[in-house]
């Protein structure tokens, strides 16, 4: 059982925030997690940049392309989250496209990640079947949970499947699209919540891509277990630094 | 050992679906329906068709006589340049368009590099009267107005990707994300022979045509089907993997595969992704590619716009890994010196990607008896204006 099983248990809707490791400062990383956890998130999605993010809107494009000028690898981040648990005890999950993870060493990467007290991964171009063959033993042996998306594309045989999978939570993006912030949810986002609350799956669903401030935050978490807030925090990272952190959170809950 | 696609969509090791779930739904339609579609008889009667009355099918196989005398050795071309739209891309546009249509799909999407597969496709949408939406890197727009103006004349949008490095991979990737944002009714023609399985082997199949057919034309001219080697250049690959495709299996034919030096295979500004890449995906897809040790993926540089794509199709991948293709690494000198010097020669002003294929005479070693086809993959006209600034015409 790793600090997600255990934060999933909490009797609350979770708050989760993804932000791109080394925006809008390369050392910006540990900072960021700390005053997030000091705020009263429940858990952190650190995004490792990547060059080619296909599952990500503009703004996360943007924040990764600039951390990479930055000067952020994959060593790097490893570098700088190396004491993190000496500071933060909520859950740490890295989230990343699969190539830097292949070059850095699969094995190694999940090794380094144990190491170090990440909890679980998100990659999104690492396919459920793919994961399930070669990497699930590997990703088991190091403690990692991987946390699989599903879409309102996704059929309910194909959710039982990932949830089958799945060791964690599901990540249930919110509407057929790339990341990036919107303000409200319509029918369609809400038929889509209850079918699969409706399926019982036996891993909660937090919801993800488009949840920007208290409405859709409220509205998500009404049958899901918690939200995942990305483009529009880091929005807030580009207005206003480190020091918006507080206010954004506080606007949320 | 096999060089086709296995079940599971792998060449050997490369290949496969490497794609966000958002994207599942689609591609695991066209895995399940490409096969069964392309095999249906009114589906092979429309493509035969329009290949032949729009395309202009067969496209001749050249004996190029002048040039044979002057390297020794005899050198057939395929002149995939004399297609409708001038390249190779519309034979693989015409199968796609009739599969997304099959599949009640009512608006395309693509990527461009250079504009000629996102040409290709605003032909085919015009064809079809479908809706079609081409990204291109904002950098390539400015560099390739003719074929801006063309994809417009056609009826396409043409939508600038102004993300990252503003160029083919960053149109693809642009591409892709359209295709997230709408998972019902669209269809991502890609352009080459990469991308998520099934596109590598379902675009090879489309331009397997270029190989069936230089065996039945080679037979009639020579008596035997099977040339002595076969010489494409490769971008993704798509004119390459329909120019071996009927040949992979034949192993006495000798298969070359040609990629852009770009200034030097180690200057720095090359494309010569066998080479310089190491295994990773891209575009959906494992295989080799140019990306930093840190699986950053790195902007290759060729004079040639086509070729500027910093990965190859999953098959060549695995074809240069099993040894089975040679593979050469041609510079932009090398190849401006091998286009200009076919069109003296013989008429034909190649486009520059082709010339790089041609360029390989310079340097190896041919018998005279040798029977060697080179895939003329496109015609110069859009390339006009690099020819002009680079001899000074
Ligand atoms: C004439 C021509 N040849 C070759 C290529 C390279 O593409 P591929 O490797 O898919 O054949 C292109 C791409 O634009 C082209 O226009």
């Amino acid at each position: 059982m790793n600090r997600i099983h255990k934060k999933l248990e909490e009797d609350k809707k979770l708050l989760s925030i993804y932000f791109t490791a080394g925006y809008p400062d390369l050392e910006d990383t540990v900072p960021i997690i700390e005053r997030l956890q000091n705020n009263g998130v429940d858990m952190i999605e650190i995004g490792l940049p990547f060059s080619d993010p296909l599952a990500d809107g503009p703004t996360i494009q943007e924040s990764s392309t600039k951390a990479l000028k930055n000067g952020m690898t994959t060593k790097k981040l490893f570098e700088q989250l190396k004491d993190i648990r000496e500071t933060v005890h909520i859950p740490l999950i890295i989230m990343g496209y699969f190539n830097p993870m292949m070059q850095y060493g699969v094995e190694a990467f999940c090794a380094k990640c144990a190491e170090i007290g990440i909890d679980g991964l998100i990659i999104p171009d690492l396919p459920v079947d793919v994961y399930e063959e070669e990497y699930k033993a590997l990703f088991e042996k190091y403690g990692l949970s991987n946390v699989f998306l599903i879409t309102p594309q996704t059929s309910d045989e194909r959710i039982r499947f990932i949830d089958s999978v799945s060791d964690g939570f599901i990540y249930m993006v919110s509407s057929a699209s790339v990341t990036g912030a919107k303000n409200t949810f319509g029918d369609v986002q809400t038929q889509y919540f209850e079918r699969v609350d409706q399926l019982q799956l036996k891993n909660p669903q937090i919801v993800g891509f488009g949840i920007s401030n208290k409405d859709t935050f409220n509205a998500a978490t009404k049958l899901a277990k918690g939200a995942i807030i990305g483009s529009a925090f880091i929005k807030t990272l580009n207005s206003k630094g480190i020091d918006g952190i507080e206010e954004f959170v506080k606007s949320i809950r | 050992m096999s060089y086709h696609v296995n079940e599971k969509g792998y060449y050997g090791e490369f290949g496969g679906a490497f794609i966000p779930e958002m994207l599942y739904p689609n591609v695991e339609e066209l895995r399940q329906q490409y096969l069964k579609v392309m095999d249906e008889p009114s589906f092979k009667e429309e493509f035969n068709q329009l290949l032949k009355d729009y395309v202009g099918r067969p496209s001749p196989l050249y004996f190029a006589k002048r040039m044979s005398e002057k390297y020794g050795t005899k050198i057939y071309l395929k002149r995939e340049d004399l297609n409708h739209t001038g390249a190779h891309k519309i034979n693989n546009t015409i199968g796609q368009i009739l599969m997304a249509k099959r599949l009640g799909k009512t608006r395309i999407i693509a990527e461009t590099g250079a504009g000629q597969h996102g040409v290709a496709t605003a032909t085919v949408c015009a064809l079809m009267g479908l809706e079609c939406i081409v990204y291109m890197g904002e950098i390539d727009i400015a560099r390739q107005a003719p074929n801006v103006a063309r994809m417009k004349m056609l009826g396409a949008e043409v939508r600038p990707a102004l993300s990252g490095s503003r160029t083919l991979k960053d149109a693809t990737n642009e591409a892709i994300r359209d295709w997230i944002n709408n998972p019902v009714n669209t269809h991502y023609i890609i352009g080459s022979a990469i991308g998520p399985h099934p596109y590598p082997d379902m675009v090879t199949r489309f331009q397997s045509v270029i190989s069936a057919e230089i065996k039945t034309q080679l037979k009639e001219k020579e008596g035997r089907e099977n040339p002595d080697y076969v010489v494409a250049c490769i971008g993704g690959g798509s004119n390459a993997a329909g120019t071996f495709y009927h040949f992979l299996d034949e192993e006495e034919v000798g298969i070359i595969a040609v990629e852009a030096a770009g200034k030097g295979v180690h200057s720095g500004e090359s494309a010569a992704t066998s080479v310089l890449g190491h295994k990773g995906i891209i575009h959906g897809c494992k295989t080799l590619l140019m990306q930093t040790d840190d699986g950053q993926i790195t902007e290759p540089y060729s004079i040639s716009a086509g070729l500027d794509y910093p990965g190859v199709g999953p098959m060549h991948s695995h074809l240069y890994a099993t040894g089975r293709a040679e593979f050469k690494a041609i510079t932009d000198a090398e190849a401006m010196k091998a286009g200009l010097e076919l069109c003296k020669l013989e008429g034909i002003i190649p486009a520059i990607e082709t010339s790089h294929a041609l360029a390989i005479f310079e340097n190896t070693k041919f018998k005279p008896d040798d029977i060697v086809v080179v895939a003329l993959s496109g015609r110069g006209d859009k390339d006009l204006n690099t020819y002009i600034d680079y001899f000074g015409l």
